[in-house]
């Protein structure tokens, strides 16, 4: 056991995917001598070598270009996009040929390329820094988008994206980042693992289920001890994979609560949460004490730094909507 | 420069050729080539063979066979001088219009026709010929092209890609980016542009200002301009940027000074905005007739050989023509078919439901 933080987890990880797979190549801007602009991938060259941690240009597009064309000569690229905001000139990339290519190809290519996105706001940052794009990549059929929310699930999972022979959207909590907890390092992936497609129960309880992912998480762990105090238990779900989504878990615990509240950054309309909400009406519709609720920012761009505090969801926001369901 | 002049009859100063349209055999100080009858014969039935691949897709389109084709017909050269250019280990990524290059690679027609059938989108093994998937969203492929390189050059291998697009395709974010990539990576990649003059509608004066070879100075590698319909041309230009990308010399840029002879694909109607007069300026570089020529006048083959090249060439025209109408629909539950490598819920669950709503219907 190592208490490390999750950027550090990720870094432990990675090097861990490159010991193992001389296949494996992290690529992207700044990642080589900086080590990123968060530290992710520090030390990585220096141990690895330039040919296997690329610095690239200063292209997105080009960076998950090159990196298919690598993956089809049988490399596993880890392609690092610096921040959320700047995902969006490898957009086509990502839906028009990454997501795609295997199906074109009946099943005869594969293509194992990881494009990790730093994801989310609480960090001060300027425009374009702080976005939550999922719901664009979970709506594209052939990507895999999965987010992690700790130390622990972060040094995991982003092995098992590597070795995963899909396309993986892997979202990082930026603002989680510098949080420590132990970490397991001396286990290798071995099936005591999680799945990397299964959601985890991160708090039992009873009354609601709150569903959060990537750096909601942990506030609704926050809001789940609070509620606590006025005697209301509250279960949350870990969802880590949004593609596929772990929808027998979901179901499960929103069977035994009757209520549920959802929890994202991004905005509410036409978010993730859209598809949680359709679904469980779908699947537990006679075990509802309350229509599933949504907490997420307005639909409008992320704001200027000094108002996010008032779009990102917090405690009260979360607790206001659980008060919410238990007045239906 | 007029519009028309520039695609016009004029053949640009800087140009390589080495048969001219009237079939003269010319020398190029840098890019001379030596070929044996045997090869030469073997290029002029390549070039019958996929221009008449071509027309039968056409004529399969206008039956309603197909939904669409993007036919090669001019092309042939550009392709043909490109594809036998490559070694095995080479890999070629193109766009939808490459039959020509698929021909060389070994890609049984059929395949791209079902493609274009609506059958599947692609299906052939990339793997299998080193010939990548048609690519329809302009420019895509190029990076792949170099990343692909880039791993060859990981891999110590001795090969290159060669990647193609159309002048169209030169005014994308994505091609621009292949460029910078394979210059500061020195990637062994061979760009072949094949400048067809037009992007659907638009005369390549709406995409660049400049010659487009001589855009790849400006990216820190060599372009030349070759006659792209003179196979001979093709062929000497392409074999040597391939030697000189295997051989660790970097990226090189051909662009292919050729002509779309029909539409762009048999949803276009080209008479909307081009004029009949470049198409019969066009007619007379036919990159067919000047191989023929050629070898009539260098007695490399005789009135026999090219009469039973034109009866191969209709016996393929129908066996396509019959394989292609017996190529069957998948089955409805295809569709969720490879959308993902490994097990996926989502998929799993949705292909049975469909699978069930689909049983609904039977006995
Ligand atoms: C990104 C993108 N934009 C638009 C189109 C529609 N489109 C298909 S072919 C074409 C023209 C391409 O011209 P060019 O690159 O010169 O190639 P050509 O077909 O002439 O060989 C266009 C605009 C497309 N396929 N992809």
């Amino acid at each position: 056991m190592s208490t490390l933080t999750l950027a550090k987890a990720l870094n432990e990880g990675m090097r861990k995917a490159m010991e193992d797979d001389p296949k494996v190549l992290v690529m992207g801007e700044d990642v080589g001598k900086l080590g990123g602009v968060f530290r992710v991938t520090d030390g990585l060259q220096k141990d690895f070598g330039e040919q296997r941690v690329i610095d690239t240009p200063l292209a997105e597009s080009g960076i998950i270009g090159t990196a298919i064309g690598l993956a089809l000569r049988g490399y596993r690229p880890v392609c690092e996009i610096q921040f959320d905001g700047f995902v969006f000139p490898a957009a086509d990339q990502i839906i028009t040929q990454l997501a795609k290519m295997p199906l074109r190809s009946l099943g005869k290519l594969k293509l194992p390329v990881v494009v990790r996105i730093p994801c989310g706001g609480g960090i001060g940052a300027v425009e374009h820094h702080s976005e939550s794009p999922e719901a664009y990549f979970t709506h594209t059929a052939g990507l895999r988008v999965v987010a992690c929310s700790n130390p622990s699930d972060a040094y995991e999972m982003i092995q098992q994206a590597i070795r995963c022979d899909d396309p993986v959207i892997f979202f990082e909590p930026k603002r989680r980042y510098w949080e420590k907890a132990e970490v397991d390092v001396s286990a290798s992936a071995d099936s005591a693992w999680l799945p990397l497609d299964q959601g985890k129960v991160v708090r039992p309880g009873a009354d609601v289920t709150l569903l959060a992912y990537g750096p909601m998480v942990k506030t609704c762990l926050e809001a789940a001890k609070a509620a606590e105090d006025d005697g209301r238990s509250l279960e949350v779900v870990d969802l880590r994979s949004l593609n596929p989504l772990d929808v027998g878990l979901v179901v499960e615990s929103v069977r035994k609560t009757g209520r549920c509240v959802v929890v994202h950054e991004a905005p509410v309309f036409n978010g993730f949460g859209a598809e949680l909400a359709a679904r469980i009406t779908e699947e537990c519709f006679y075990n509802l004490e309350a229509p599933v609720l949504r907490v997420g920012g307005p639909s409008t761009p992320y704001p200027p730094s000094r108002l996010e505090d008032h779009y990102l969801p917090d405690l009260d926001r979360v607790l206001h909507a659980v008060d919410r369901v238990f007045a239906f | 420069m007029t519009a028309d002049a520039s695609r016009g009859a004029e053949a640009p100063p800087e140009f390589v050729q080495l048969l001219t349209p009237e079939g003269e055999r010319v020398e190029h100080p840098d890019y001379d080539i030596d070929l044996t009858p045997e090869e030469i014969r073997g290029l002029y039935r390549d070039l019958v063979l996929v221009r008449r691949i071509d027309l039968e897709a056409v004529a399969l389109q206008r039956q309603g066979e197909l939904g669409i084709w993007a036919s090669l017909l001019g092309q042939e050269a550009a392709q043909i001088g490109s594809g036998r250019a490559l070694t095995e280990a080479d890999m070629a990524f193109p766009t939808y219009r490459e039959h020509g290059v698929a021909w060389c690679r070994g890609v049984d027609p059929v395949n791209l026709l079902g493609l274009f059938r609506g059958v599947n989108h692609g299906g052939w093994d990339p793997a299998e010929h080193n010939f990548h998937l048609y690519t329809i969203v302009i420019g895509s492929q190029n990076l792949h092209a170099v990343g692909y390189a880039m791993g060859i050059q990981r891999d110590s291998a001795e090969a290159a890609t060669i990647v193609y697009f159309g002048d169209g395709a030169t005014s994308q974010g994505d091609v621009n980016e292949s460029f910078i990539w394979a210059s500061v990576f020195n990637a062994p990649v061979v760009f072949f542009c094949q400048n067809n003059q037009w992007a659907i509608s638009e005369p390549l004066e709406k995409q660049s200002r400049i010659p487009l070879y001589r855009r790849a100075s400006g990216f820190g590698f060599p372009g030349v301009r070759v006659d792209g319909n003179d196979v001979f041309a093709c062929l000497a230009v392409t074999r040597k940027a391939l030697a000189d990308a295997r051989s660790g010399q970097g990226p090189m840029f051909i662009e292919a000074f050729t002509y779309r002879m029909g539409a762009h694909t048999t949803s276009d109607d080209p008479t909307r905005y081009r004029v009949a007069a470049e198409l019969e300026a066009w007619k007379l570089k036919d990159p067919i007739e000047r191989v023929r020529s050629y070898m009539f006048k260098n007695q490399i083959a005789d009135q026999e050989f090219f009469d039973a090249i034109d009866a191969e060439a209709d016996e393929l025209g129908r066996d396509v023509r019959k394989r292609c109408l017996a190529l069957p629909d998948p089955e409805p539950l295809a569709i969720f078919d490879h959308v993902y490598a490994e097990p996926h819920r989502l998929m799993d669950e949705e292909r049975a439901q469909f699978a069930a709503y689909l049983e609904g219907f039977e006995g």
